[in-house]
């Protein structure tokens, strides 16, 4: 099947590039949503099989394409929204940008569910190119410049990526085989040289951060989300970030079963930290309302991987909390497109006293305002009490006292420029250019958002047991 | 034999710090593309012919042919003036390189491992970082690229330092090589020599956080 869902995305993918008839665009567009949902129907009821030798339906692969089909739908149709709103709309950039969407989304969903290293880094690949087309809708010069970095930057990691993975296989050499899956790695884990899976692990790792949006690289994807359309931002720092967990997480399970376990966790909890410190600095200075809330990933990521590096009960918040920003971030940027409708810009100045001018919507920003900081009755309130839990336990209480400090000035500089968008009155605005905009634009949002705070208050038994499934293999 | 080959590759990167034309720079690459070719055809003895074949040929005919032919015709059409002007002086560029190749040394001298062939090591990792220093100390896009594919030549030495092993290893980092460089060369750098008059890292500073 996994073999179908890709000829047949990749058919449609193409199909929409060449075609340039709206009705048929969209036709095809929805016909890859039936596609990729009956895709995640036979992955469910297929669990913990391997179809084609390279995909294993496992536990947090099952977990990161529900995640990803549930974000691609609402994406669609904003997307179509989007498209039919936009001033310079043409017949080719609107087949650029839904063939751009379906590889996206195709590609991602396949490198959730590789089960060998070097066919995540093929996905991961594809990803970069059908992301930056995305990125470069608009076609204008800053768009130019957005996507330039992006391209350049992915192109550096994933090389880094392929350097990692030749160390492993140098690792790998007394092995019985030379099968690079990941089972077949964990299973030999005592043979693997382990100066070599150190190297491994560096370069891998460092490669992951660009898609994941952590220190070292995160640049890219700051940029990339500023100039992407909003549709294709949110996805940007929804599930290809969640691949980008996928890949440096599968690989952080061999190493953790070696003696490296806490080598790499200082690696990886250094790398956290300095990106939590980043983002606070720039989240205090930026005004974009788009940098701002890219920051705000790159915070949460930190968050994410500090909870890799502490383990015990982090690893579970961690993939909970990963799923949850997905659902909230994608929301947050969904919600923007119509903020940009009201206001024509991007600056925070300009914004203002949107509560009169789209109620539903400024009841979205609030509600993810409170999800993204994380207050109670959200359902991130939870994973990242949880990753404070496991700060606590293992004895990180200085750098516990510092994440929290450092998330009380993100909380402040995110609750400053919401508060101001939503009731100051934005200076020399002009309000007879305000269209109305319907309330049911936000429908995907509130369900995004309280589908999150269900999540994460009240789990379903099934949603609990596919996480403790997936970080089953990490040492306890 | 295969040595010396690998030796004369770690020179040409002492070139590349103290080239200062456009032109040197192409040449190095396609130099550099030749020596892999037959350090390629000298090393992988084990894999079957027609994958060797296609190696071989990936070597001569994308990076000594096709790549240096592309970076000629965008800097024709680019009217790039010859020279680069890096940020740091060419001196201090030659002490920096020198300074990566010792380091790599001394770093694969704490390896105790008798499997891999150190110079290929060496080689890979001096190619790696200096890539990367050359992309950091430069202005223009193109010199971004060509600094790009210097590192792209230092992974397909790794490569081969597994090739015999596992030659699909191999084909994936050719794969990679091919679609990177098109992706980059083809697409963007074109679109950039439109759209932006003069090629210059400074001009790509209007992405700012304010």
């Amino acid at each position: 099947m996994i073999i179908i869902y890709l000829i047949g995305s990749f058919l449609i993918g193409t199909g929409i590039f060449f075609n340039r008839g709206k009705v048929l665009n969209y036709t095809l567009i929805w016909l890859f949503l039936a596609l990729q949902c009956a895709f995640t129907v036979y992955a469910c009821m297929h669990y913990n099989q391997t179809e084609s030798n390279y995909f294993t339906f496992d536990a947090l692969g099952l977990i990161m394409l529900l995640t990803a089909t549930i974000i691609a739908i609402p994406a669609v149709i904003h997307s179509h929204i989007y498209i039919e709103e936009s001033e310079e709309k043409t017949p080719r950039s609107r087949s650029f940008y839904f063939g751009a969407l379906v590889l996206l989304i195709s590609a991602v969903s396949a490198a959730y569910l590789a089960n060998h290293i070097a066919v995540v880094w093929i996905f991961t690949e594809i990803t970069t190119l059908s992301a930056s087309t995305l990125i470069y809708h608009h076609r204008n010069k800053l768009a130019l410049e957005g996507t330039w970095k992006y391209v350049f930057i992915c192109a550096i990691s994933i090389t880094f990526v392929f350097i990692g993975i030749l160390f492993l296989s140098l690792s790998f050499a007394k092995g019985a085989s030379d099968d690079l899956s990941y089972k077949n790695l964990l299973s030999h884990s005592s043979l693997l040289n382990l100066s070599w899976l150190r190297l491994a692990f560096l370069f891998i790792f460092t490669g992951f951060t660009v898609k994941l949006g952590l220190f070292p690289m995160f640049t890219a994807g700051v940029d990339a989300k500023d100039k992407a359309p909003g549709p294709a931002a949110a996805l940007l720092s929804s599930i290809v970030m969640c691949m980008g967990f996928v890949g440096i997480f599968r690989f952080y399970i061999l190493v953790a079963n070696t003696p490296l376990l806490h080598w790499a966790s200082l690696v990886i909890g250094i790398a956290a930290f300095l990106s939590l410190f980043i983002a606070a600095v720039y989240m205090i200075k930026v005004k974009n309302i788009k940098r701002m809330m890219a920051y705000s990933s790159i915070e949460h990521m930190g968050l994410v991987m500090l909870g890799i590096a502490a383990g015990g009960i982090g690893y579970y918040a961690a993939i909970l909390h990963i799923v949850l920003h997905a659902f909230v971030k994608s929301s947050l940027f969904f919600q923007y497109n119509q903020i940009y409708r009201v206001f024509k810009n991007k600056n925070i100045y300009q914004l203002g006293n949107y509560f009169k001018y789209n109620t539903t919507g400024a009841i979205v920003v609030l509600l993810a305002f409170i999800s993204v900081t994380a207050m109670p009755p959200s359902g991130m309130f939870v994973s990242e009490f949880l990753i404070f839990r496991s700060l606590f336990e293992a004895n990180q209480l200085i750098l516990l006292l510092v994440v929290l400090l450092l998330l009380t000035l993100i909380i402040w500089a995110f609750a400053k420029s919401v508060f101001k968008i939503l009731f100051i009155p934005a200076v020399n605005f002009d309000e007879s250019t305000v269209p109305i905009l319907s309330p049911w634009r936000s429908v995907s949002q509130f369900i995004l958002i309280g589908g999150a705070a269900y999540l994460g208050l009240n789990p379903p038994l099934i949603f609990v047991d596919l996480i403790k499934t997936s970080i089953m293999l990490l040492p306890h | 034999m295969l040595h010396v080959l690998l030796i004369v590759f770690l020179i040409s990167l002492f070139y590349l710090a103290i080239a200062n034309r456009m032109t040197s720079y192409v040449k190095l690459l396609a130099a550099q593309g030749i020596l892999l070719f037959f350090v390629a055809f000298l090393e992988l003895k084990h894999i079957n012919t027609v994958n060797l074949i296609l190696i071989l040929l990936e070597t001569i005919i994308f990076k000594s042919l096709a790549v240096p032919v592309f970076l000629n015709y965008i800097l024709k059409r680019n009217k790039i003036t010859r020279e680069a002007e890096p940020f740091v002086p060419n001196f201090v560029s030659l002490i920096i390189t020198t300074v990566i190749v010792v380091t790599t040394i001394i770093l694969s001298n704490t390896m105790e491992e008798s499997y891999l062939d150190k110079m290929y090591f060496v080689v890979a990792l001096s190619t790696l970082f200096t890539g990367l220093y050359f992309i950091a100390s430069r202005r223009k896009i193109i010199t971004h690229v060509m600094g790009y594919l210097v590192i792209e030549n230092g992974v397909f030495v790794l490569s081969l330092a597994v090739g015999n092993e596992m030659p699909m290893l191999v084909n994936l980092g050719i794969m990679l090589d091919i679609f990177a460089s098109v992706l980059i060369l083809g697409v963007f750098l074109n679109k950039i020599g439109d759209v932006f008059k003069d090629i210059d890292v400074n001009q790509l500073t209007n992405l700012k956080d304010y």
